[in-house]
C-alpha cells in the first residue's frame, strides 16, 4: 500500500541525505574509479600478452579472461578479500592501508582489487578489437622509424586505439558504479550499505531503496552526460578538428562544472 | 667496401606456397636513384619490404651499409636478429609508403620529430629546428601544425618524405609513393623526390610514374614475376627495352 510509505523519509534520503551518507557516495565513487583504472591497466596487459608470440603469455592471458568472466563477481570479491592473503601466503590486502592523509579499510582494499582484476577480463577484449581497429601501416611505419614494439605500441598504436576504446570504456564504468554495490558484502561503507543499514534500523525498505536507487541514478546520469560530451569531442577530432590537451581537460571539466552549478 | 649501399644477394621469399621473389639480386650505390617498374604482383613492393625487414626473406641475404639486415651469422646459419638490433638497422632506412601511413593523432611538426625525439634521443628543440626545416624544404612551412586529417594527399605525403628525412637515413625506400594520390598532386610529391634525387639521396623507388624516372633515375629496374628481368638507364628503357615482357608493360603504361 502506498500509503504506508513515509514519503518524509523518502524526500530527505532523496533531497537531503546526511553527512554519513555522503561520505558513503564519495566512498562508491572513488573505489569504482580505482577499480576501474585497475582494470583498464590490466586489460591493456592482457591484450597485449594475447598478441604475444610466446605461447605461454597467450595461455596466461586466456586462463586469466575464461576464470574471471567465467564465475560470479560476488564469489570473485568474497574470495580475494577472505582468500587472497591466504592463498598466497603473504599479505596483499591488509588490514588497513594507510595512504599519507587517509587511510582505507582493508575491505575497500580487497573490493577495489577484485572488481578491478574482475573488470580487467572484460577491458581485455574492448581493448584488443580497439588495438586491431588500428591500421596495420601505423606499427609499419614506426618500425620503418626506428621504433621497437614497445615505443610503437606506447607513443603510436594505444593513443590511436583509445578513441575507439573509450565509448565502450564508458559503459563499463557505468557498470562498475553499481558493481560496487556488491562491496557491502564484504563490509565496505559504500552506498548500498548505508541504505541497507538504515533500513535494519527502521524497517522501512521502499523509503531507504528507493533512496539509494535515486542515487545510483544520478550517478550514472552525471556519467552518461559526461561520456557523451567525451565521445562529442572525440567525433569532433575525428573529423579532424584536433583537440588540445587543455580542451580534452575541459570536454571532461565543463559538463561537471555545469552540474554542480546548477546544485 | 666500394661505395654499394644497399646490396641484395639471391633473395627469395614465399608467402605460403606463392614464391613472391625468385632470387633477386640487385646493387644500389650511393647517390643513386633506382627505379623498380613491373606489373602487380611482380614482386616489387615485398622486394624493398624486406630491404628493411618488414618481411622477412626467406633466402639470400640483403646489407646495407655492408651490414647484414634482419639476420645475423651463426656458424654457417642466419638466425634472424634481436628486435633491438633490427630497430637500429632501420634507423638508417627510410620508408615511404604508399597510403603516407603518417600518425592522425600528431601533427605534421609532431610527426617528423617523433622518431628523432625517441629514438635518436635528440633534444626537442634540436629536433623541432631541424623538422621545421624539413618541412619548409617539402614546401609546408606554413602546415606544420596541422593535423593529417586536415592535409590534402599530397601534402600527406610529403610530411612523410619529411618524416623519413628525419632519421638522416643512407637509403630511402618509396613504395608506390604517388599512386595512391589524385593525379592533380602527383607532381609536387615527385618535384620533392626529383630535388632528393638530384641533392645525391640514395633512393630506391617502386613506381610507374616513367616520367619521374627520366628525370630522376639513375637506373631502371624492370620485375616480373619475381625475378629482374631487364635493368638499364632511363633512356634504354624508352628507346630501346629489350624484352617482350618489357615492352608490353610499358606500352601500356606510356
Amino acid at each position: 500500500m502506498l500509503a504506508a510509505v513515509d514519503w518524509h523519509v523518502v524526500w530527505v534520503r532523496v533531497a537531503h541525505p546526511d553527512h554519513v551518507f555522503f561520505l558513503a557516495l564519495t566512498r562508491t565513487v572513488y573505489v569504482a574509479v580505482i577499480a576501474q583504472v585497475i582494470g583498464v591497466l590490466l586489460g591493456v596487459a592482457a591484450a597485449l600478452m594475447r598478441m604475444s608470440k610466446a605461447a605461454p603469455m597467450r595461455l596466461i592471458s586466456g586462463v586469466y579472461v575464461w576464470i574471471f568472466r567465467g564465475t560470479p563477481l560476488l564469489v570473485q570479491i568474497f574470495f580475494v578479500y577472505y582468500g587472497a592473503n591466504e592463498l598466497l601466503g603473504f599479505t596483499l590486502i591488509p588490514n588497513s592501508l594507510g595512504l599519507g592523509l587517509f587511510s582505507l579499510d582493508g575491505a575497500i582494499v580487497g573490493g577495489i582489487l577484485a572488481l578491478g582484476i574482475n573488470e580487467g577480463a572484460y577491458m581485455r577484449e574492448i581493448v584488443r578489437a580497439g588495438i586491431d581497429s588500428i591500421d596495420k601501416g601505423q606499427m609499419e611505419a614506426a618500425k620503418s622509424l626506428g621504433m621497437r614494439y614497445g615505443l610503437a605500441m606506447r607513443r603510436i598504436v594505444l593513443p590511436q586505439a583509445a578513441r575507439v576504446i573509450i565509448p565502450p570504456l564508458g559503459n563499463e564504468f557505468n557498470n562498475m558504479l553499481k558493481n560496487t554495490s556488491l562491496l557491502f558484502a564484504i563490509g565496505v561503507y559504500e552506498m548500498f550499505a548505508d541504505a541497507e543499514i538504515g533500513y535494519s534500523n527502521s524497517f522501512q525498505p521502499v523509503e531507504y531503496f528507493l533512496g539509494v536507487a535515486f542515487w545510483y541514478l544520478v550517478l550514472t546520469t552525471v556519467w552518461t552526460f559526461i561520456q557523451a560530451a567525451i565521445e562529442r569531442k572525440l567525433a569532433a577530432s575525428e573529423r579532424g578538428e584536433e583537440l588540445s590537451f587543455f580542451e580534452r581537460v575541459q570536454a571532461v571539466w565543463n559538463p561537471v562544472s555545469a552540474w554542480r552549478s546548477a546544485r | 667496401m666500394t661505395d654499394v649501399v644497399m646490396r641484395a644477394e639471391d633473395v627469395h621469399k614465399r608467402f605460403g606456397r606463392l614464391e613472391v621473389l625468385k632470387g633477386v639480386s640487385l646493387d644500389v650505390q650511393q647517390r643513386e636513384t633506382v627505379c623498380i617498374i613491373g606489373p602487380s604482383g611482380s614482386g616489387k613492393t615485398t622486394f624493398i619490404r624486406c630491404i628493411n625487414h618488414l618481411e622477412k626473406v626467406d633466402g639470400g641475404r640483403i646489407t646495407v651499409n655492408g651490414q647484414l639486415i634482419g639476420y645475423r651469422q651463426k656458424g654457417d646459419k642466419l638466425v634472424e636478429d634481436s628486435e633491438k638490433s633490427i630497430a637500429r638497422q632501420r634507423t638508417q632506412i627510410g620508408m615511404v609508403f604508399q597510403r603516407f601511413n603518417l600518425f592522425p593523432h600528431k601533427t605534421a611538426l609532431e610527426n617528423v620529430v617523433e622518431a628523432p625525439i625517441q629514438v635518436l634521443g635528440q633534444s626537442r628543440d634540436q629536433a623541432a629546428a631541424e623538422g621545421i626545416r624539413l618541412l619548409t624544404r617539402v614546401g609546408l612551412a606554413d602546415k606544420t601544425d596541422t593535423y593529417p586529417g586536415k592535409l590534402s594527399g599530397g601534402q600527406q605525403q610529403r610530411v612523410a618524405i619529411a618524416r623519413s628525412l628525419a632519421m638522416k637515413p643512407a637509403l630511402i625506400l618509396f613504395d608506390e609513393p604517388t599512386s595512391a594520390l589524385d593525379p592533380e598532386v602527383t607532381g609536387e610529391v615527385l618535384s620533392v623526390m626529383e630535388e632528393l634525387a638530384h641533392e645525391g639521396m640514395t633512393m630506391i623507388v617502386v613506381t610507374h610514374e616513367m616520367g619521374f624516372a627520366r628525370e630522376a633515375a639513375d637506373r631502371v629496374v624492370m620485375m616480373d614475376e619475381g625475378v629482374i628481368i631487364e635493368e638499364g638507364t632511363p633512356e634504354h628503357f624508352f628507346q630501346a627495352p629489350e624484352h617482350e615482357r618489357t615492352k608490353q608493360f610499358l606500352s601500356k603504361i606510356l
